[in-house]
């Protein structure tokens, strides 16, 4: 991580894709923005997989963040996209702060399936309340941006295109920030050993928490910025399989590298839709046999095809991607 | 009084075969240590197979009770290879891993069978009600039932107690205990592990598979019938504590009684009060309501 690219660089590089839309044909921009949103959820998978669990239910803040916004925008009018991924950031922050602390106590398996079941209790929720229109969700209106609206099309796939790019870019620069930080390396500390990390007097609920938190804000900017890409939001958004996608996002990235969050966010996108072109009722199948792929050939992600030799020592002891060794967390 | 016996046996019915889904489900939990999100994907698998069955029978004029026995046999068949299949081909590679590694495998395999059925069977509701009027109509205490779903009732309760009995009161089952409560023990005694495993989840599929063939005279068959399945077992397997043959039993009627009296008094509420009891058991007993002798650790 020392080799790690400056801070500044990467701010280059975001401003740099930012403009590269500007030259993008429309599909790919709409896919594009997608990818983004996707990454940035993806993303806080990763932060979290760093100590050792991974959510099964990302949907829920996901959810949150997309019913959060919509709700404000058809009430309030509140159309401006920057502002709608702040409520929707803060939607998903909020539940996170109240379910972080208490489910950081457990781990592993445990730790997936009472995320799964919380994203589920919500999705049943969404689905009986006629008020938000239930299993059909409802429409919002399109984003303006700074008090402009976009009539063009082109244009307003253009706005929100920057505006992922641009709030996921950061949120990636935050995260390596992150990463190479006492804190983050705290992190990856709990998932190797936690009651160590114990015995140095950090506190690894504490951690786990916070992790958890970044996670579902993270989650809730992402839903945000699915909700105006669809201007729809129905229950979906908390089922089950769509937080099994991202968590497919982050095990294909692996928590080597930030981009290859982006990178394998942008490889599924780009598979789904050509595998909805071509061959309609197989993206499933194609995604499977890439997961599977992808555990048994590449078990630390994407990410190790170009950070491979950074971490040679480190080959030995942390093998398993994304999360501790079986049985050592008591 | 009548309404409440509506729910209590409605609750039942559906808990009949939920059980045998879950059975399957914690069974594989138990020896092979391993969460298995296709599971739902193999009752899918079983229903489909049943309604081709059935449908082929029917296609004869042979009678339906041909084609109730017909289907059980090549469902029972079909899964049991394909579970051998399964865990000699793919999961074999992956033991050793973590637990959510394997996790994410089943979920490749759930993609993989999701799609496999849609283009086997198309996307379009199928159906095999042939063998549902094979026990005619009953009347019970005022109430008129299908006779076919109160005999679901008794034939998941031999399969328990066939299980129950199985692990508890034979040789192979003190095996599989054996591996159950300490694999390497096991192995340092003399047992092939491999072997209890393969055999182990070709029985967890064959029992999802079995619950599928079971109520596919019941419903119709079409995309999304695995995810609904296994968010419900889940459920159950968690409630009761994963690895629990009685868990399973408890967990299944508690679902099956949930779904069924939020179906009659709140409809549309049935999936947020399952979960809400499955987190609630697991904020405040991680383990499950049975918890297993073995301490496992959370």
């Amino acid at each position: 991580m020392k080799k790690g690219l400056h801070p500044l660089v990467m701010i280059a590089l975001v401003a740099m894709v930012t403009l590269a839309g500007r030259a993008l044909p429309t599909w790919t921009l709409s896919l594009a923005t997608i990818a983004a949103s996707n990454a940035l959820i993806a993303l806080g998978i990763v932060v979290l997989a760093r100590t050792g669990n991974v959510s099964f239910g990302q949907g829920l803040f996901f959810a949150a963040g997309g019913y959060g916004v919509a709700l404000i925008a058809n009430t309030w009018g509140l159309t401006d996209a920057v502002a709608q991924v702040i409520v929707g950031a803060a939607c998903g922050g909020l539940l996170g702060l109240v379910i972080g602390p208490l489910i950081a106590r457990y781990s592993g398996i445990f730790f997936g399936m009472l995320t799964l079941a919380l994203s589920m209790v919500f999705y049943g929720a969404l689905v009986k309340s006629t008020a938000l229109g239930g299993s059909d969700g409802f429409n919002v209106g399109r984003p303006s941006l700074f008090g402009m609206s976009f009539t063009d099309p082109r244009e307003a796939d253009f706005m929100l295109y920057a505006v992922s790019v641009i709030v996921t870019g950061f949120a990636g620069i935050a995260a390596t920030i992150l990463f190479r930080s006492e804190f983050g390396l705290a992190s990856l500390a709990v998932r190797e050993n936690n009651l160590r990390v114990e015995y140095l007097g950090l506190s690894a609920n504490r951690i786990i928490s916070i992790n958890f938190l970044i996670a579902a804000i993270f989650a809730g900017a992402s839903g945000a910025f699915a909700l105006m890409a669809q201007r729809h939001i129905d229950p979906q958004f908390a089922y089950w399989t769509t937080s099994g996608e991202f968590v497919f996002v982050a095990v294909l990235a692996g928590n080597q590298s930030v981009a290859a969050v982006f990178v394998a966010s942008m490889a599924l996108e780009l598979v789904r839709s050509f595998s909805n072109l071509y061959l309609p009722n197989t993206w499933q199948l194609v995604l499977g046999v890439f997961l599977l792929g992808v555990i048994l050939f590449l078990p630390r992600g994407i990410g190790s095809l170009w950070i491979r030799d950074r971490h040679r020592r480190r080959h030995i002891s942390a093998t398993p991607p994304l999360t501790a060794e079986r049985g050592a967390a008591p | 009084m009548n309404f409440f016996l509506t729910i209590i046996l409605d609750g039942l019915i559906q808990a009949s075969w939920l059980f045998i889904v879950a059975l399957g489900l914690t069974l594989v939990f138990g020896v092979l240590k391993i969460l298995n999100i296709a599971h739902g994907s193999f009752y899918a698998l079983g229903a489909y197979i049943a309604a081709t069955v059935v449908t082929m029978v029917a296609a004869r004029s042979l009678p339906p009770s041909v084609g109730f026995v017909a289907m059980l046999i090549s469902v029972a068949l079909i899964a049991s290879a394909v579970g051998l299949l399964l865990e000699r081909g793919l999961l074999k590679m992956f033991y050793g891993r973590d637990e959510v590694v394997l996790l994410l495998v089943t979920y490749a395999v759930f993609l993989i069978l999701e799609d496999v059925t849609k283009l086997i069977w198309g996307v379009n509701p199928i159906y095999a009600t042939q063998p549902y009027e094979l026990f005619g109509n009953l009347e019970f205490a005022g109430l008129y039932y299908v006779g076919y779903d109160l005999v679901l009732i008794p034939i998941s309760a031999v399969i328990g107690f066939a299980i129950w009995f199985g692990l508890n009161r034979t040789v192979i089952g003190k095996i599989v205990l054996a591996v159950i409560h300490n694999e390497e023990m096991s192995v340092s005694m003399g047992v092939r592990v491999n072997r209890v495993y393969a055999v182990a989840f070709a029985f967890g599929v064959l029992l999802a598979a079995l619950a599928g063939a079971l109520t596919a005279p019941k419903i119709s068959m079409q995309p999304g019938l695995s995810s609904d399945v296994i968010i419900l077992s889940f459920a159950i397997v968690v409630i009761g504590g994963l690895g629990s043959v009685e868990g399973a039993a408890v967990g299944a009627i508690l679902v099956g009684l949930a779904r069924a009296a939020s179906v009659h008094l709140m409809p549309q509420a049935e999936l947020f009060m399952i979960y809400l009891i499955m987190a609630a058991v697991l904020m405040f007993r991680p383990e499950g309501l049975f918890k297993r002798e073995t301490a496992r650790r959370i």
